[in-house]
């Protein structure tokens, strides 16, 4: 495989348990646990999982907003963890990340223009006669209308406010998306509205995204492959109909036969997990799963490979 | 609120007649005229500082002009609040007194914000090393109890024998100094819950520079706090000048201020047979300061609804 836009080589992320009046360190919480993938140009890269697998870590380490504790992530062949602060911003416009929750990620005291459009201003990318202009033509590529320029955040339902975190990640151009679950905290007939215009503006624009997800069937809509991730690591990784056709791993199966379908006479085998994700600061050894396995023997605890 | 104002909504171009209060603000203020007792507040303040600072016009007397003949007279049509020691107008000096009085308040208030909100914002953006220096000196100015640490500054100042006419000035300066560790505290605790907020690590990832994350987002999150703070801080202000001025360490006589007119009261007989002379300034400070804080609560409860007790 040629080398992608966005590699990403073994990366970790450990949190450190600090106790007692020292603050010694006792133990890690290992968020993310070497996970690698490669995102090519054009392409939608699904990052599933159940709450607490490290998906949302993962996009936060990946554009810097947290340190990694080990690893590399190269974007267009740039180790981005080498670059010096000032270099780091320079490359920022083109990787942006959209938040999970539209209500907390605008400042409720900035007005929707500028906040759309202070980051081409900080980078000095647009002239400022034009700025206005170009805020003006992403707010409606992203289906909202001129006059609501001037207006302050809370005067925005969700749906409208996702669709300004999306124009402000927009106006600067960037290649790579992360969407970390920009659909969760909106309702289901937003929900469609929004991933539709993730659509049509990969489509007009050219984006890859890596979208990160714990909805199946908003992945399988939507993405060209799918990471499957529990307790940090990765489970299994395929493109879409592979996945959906024929999962390989017994957790993937799982998380498969979960996903409800609109037929209620239709009876199907569901495969239900025994007990609770395991703590992630003291994962099971081998494969991460064996625990939970409905297949597995207590054997393959034993190995640290994956299955 | 010149803190708030955005340079961007300039060059973007809110071309909105008010683009420079937000609309929160504005709705807050609606709310804010709703509460009686806080609009009664600033009613009595404004009446306060019109009549100080506009009455002494229509005063046919000047507050220093000393008058022999018309020495501790009681209230009269000629003088409504009678006569001093040396015959000047009470009434008039009153007012006189409250000019530089408001002044002080006002003016310290400016300089303890100003240094407060500056340091504490540098505090909680930056952390590490500049962090605990700022705070740390905080600290020591706040472990000593404010009075004592102005008595301290005010004899110093008559040891050296300042000259009367600045000691106003140094007055100010020592109020503000005296009070800004508490404030710098107050914003930098803001601005450390402000900091890990989303919207925050969203002007990261866009990869703004420091100072519009410090000027445009950050400090227009804390101006309803720094003004309700500021309000009360005047309050306060007037109050420990007062004290000063009371005994003799603050603004100094002949300029008058309500401090160093209650003074009167000092002198037993003053005190017993000519009331008219100490219990004006009396007054005054009692009233300007009540409806300031009455205020300032009233600002509080729709601006910063979080501290209500």
């Amino acid at each position: 495989m040629p080398e992608g836009l966005l590699e990403v080589n073994h990366l970790k992320k450990y949190f450190p348990i600090q106790k007692g009046l020292l603050n010694r360190t006792v133990g890690h919480v290992k968020a993310v646990d070497d996970i690698s993938l490669s995102i090519q140009k054009g392409e939608t890269f699904g990052l599933v999982g159940e709450s607490g697998s490290g998906k949302s870590t993962v996009g936060k380490t990946i554009i810097r907003l947290t340190e990694k504790t080990e690893g590399e992530v190269k974007f267009k062949g740039v180790d981005l963890y080498s670059l010096s602060p000032q270099e780091l911003r320079k490359i920022r416009p083109s990787m942006q990340l959209i938040f999970q929750d539209p209500y907390s990620s605008l400042n409720p005291r900035v007005r929707v223009g500028d906040a759309i459009g202070e980051a081409l201003v900080d980078h000095g990318l647009v002239p400022k006669e034009e700025i206005r202009d170009r805020v003006l033509d992403v707010l409606q590529s992203c289906g909202l209308s001129s006059y609501h320029i001037d207006r302050f955040p809370h005067e925005f339902s969700g749906g409208q406010r996702q669709r300004i975190g999306i124009a402000r990640a927009l106006i600067l151009n960037p290649d790579l998306i992360i969407a970390d679950e920009p659909v969760s905290a909106l309702d289901v007939s937003i929900q469609a509205q929004i991933i539709n215009l993730f659509r049509k503006l990969q489509e007009t624009r050219e984006l890859t995204y890596l979208f990160i997800s714990h909805d199946l069937s908003v992945v399988e809509h939507l993405c060209t492959r799918i990471g499957v991730m529990y307790l940090g690591s990765m489970m299994e990784t395929a493109s879409r109909d592979e996945l959906f056709k024929n999962p390989l791993h017994p957790y993937t199966k799982a998380l498969l036969s979960a996903v409800p379908i609109p037929i209620p006479k239709l009876k199907r085998e569901r495969i239900v997990l025994k007990g609770d994700i395991p703590s992630p600061s003291n994962p099971p050894s081998g494969c991460k799963f064996h625990t939970r396995c409905p297949f597995g023997s207590p054997l393959q605890g034993r190995g640290s490979g994956v299955p | 609120m010149s803190l708030s104002s955005t340079p961007l909504s300039g060059t973007i171009g809110t071309k909105q007649a008010q683009a420079k209060s937000s609309s929160l603000f504005r709705q807050s203020m609606r709310r804010l005229m709703r509460n009686k007792l806080a609009v009664s507040g600033l009613v009595v303040v404004v009446i306060m500082v019109l009549a100080c600072f506009i009455g002494p016009f229509f005063s046919p007397y000047t507050d220093n002009k000393v008058h022999m003949a018309m020495m501790n007279k009681a209230p009269s049509l000629k003088h409504w609040l009678g006569t001093d020691a040396l015959g000047r107008d009470v009434l008039t000096r009153v007012l006189q007194a409250g000019r530089i009085s408001l002044t002080v308040g006002l003016a310290s208030m400016v300089l303890s914000v100003f240094i407060g909100a500056l340091l504490g914002a540098i505090a909680g953006y930056y952390r590490g090393f500049v962090d605990q220096i700022i705070m740390r000196i905080a600290d020591l100015l706040l472990t000593i109890p404010g009075l004592p640490l102005l008595f301290i500054f005010g004899a110093l100042l008559s040891e050296w024998k300042v000259p009367t006419e600045y000691r106003m000035y140094i007055v100010m300066f020592m109020l503000g100094f005296v009070n800004w560790p508490g404030l710098a505290r107050m914003v930098r605790g803001q601005m450390l819950s402000l900091r890990e907020r989303e919207f925050m690590q969203a002007a990261v990832v866009l990869g703004l520079r420091d100072r519009r994350k410090l000027f445009n987002h950050l400090l227009p999150n804390i101006v309803p706090l720094l003004i309700v703070i500021a309000t009360l801080n005047i309050g306060g202000s007037i109050l420990s000048e007062s004290v000063l001025s009371f005994f003799g360490l603050g603004v100094m006589p002949p300029t008058p201020t309500w401090g160093n007119m209650i003074d009167a009261a000092n002198n037993l007989i003053d005190f017993q047979e000519r009331p008219w002379l100490w219990i004006p300034p009396g007054f005054s400070i009692f009233a300007t300061v009540i409806a300031i804080n009455i205020f300032g609560d009233g600002l509080r409860d729709v601006l910063d609804p979080k501290q209500k007790r």
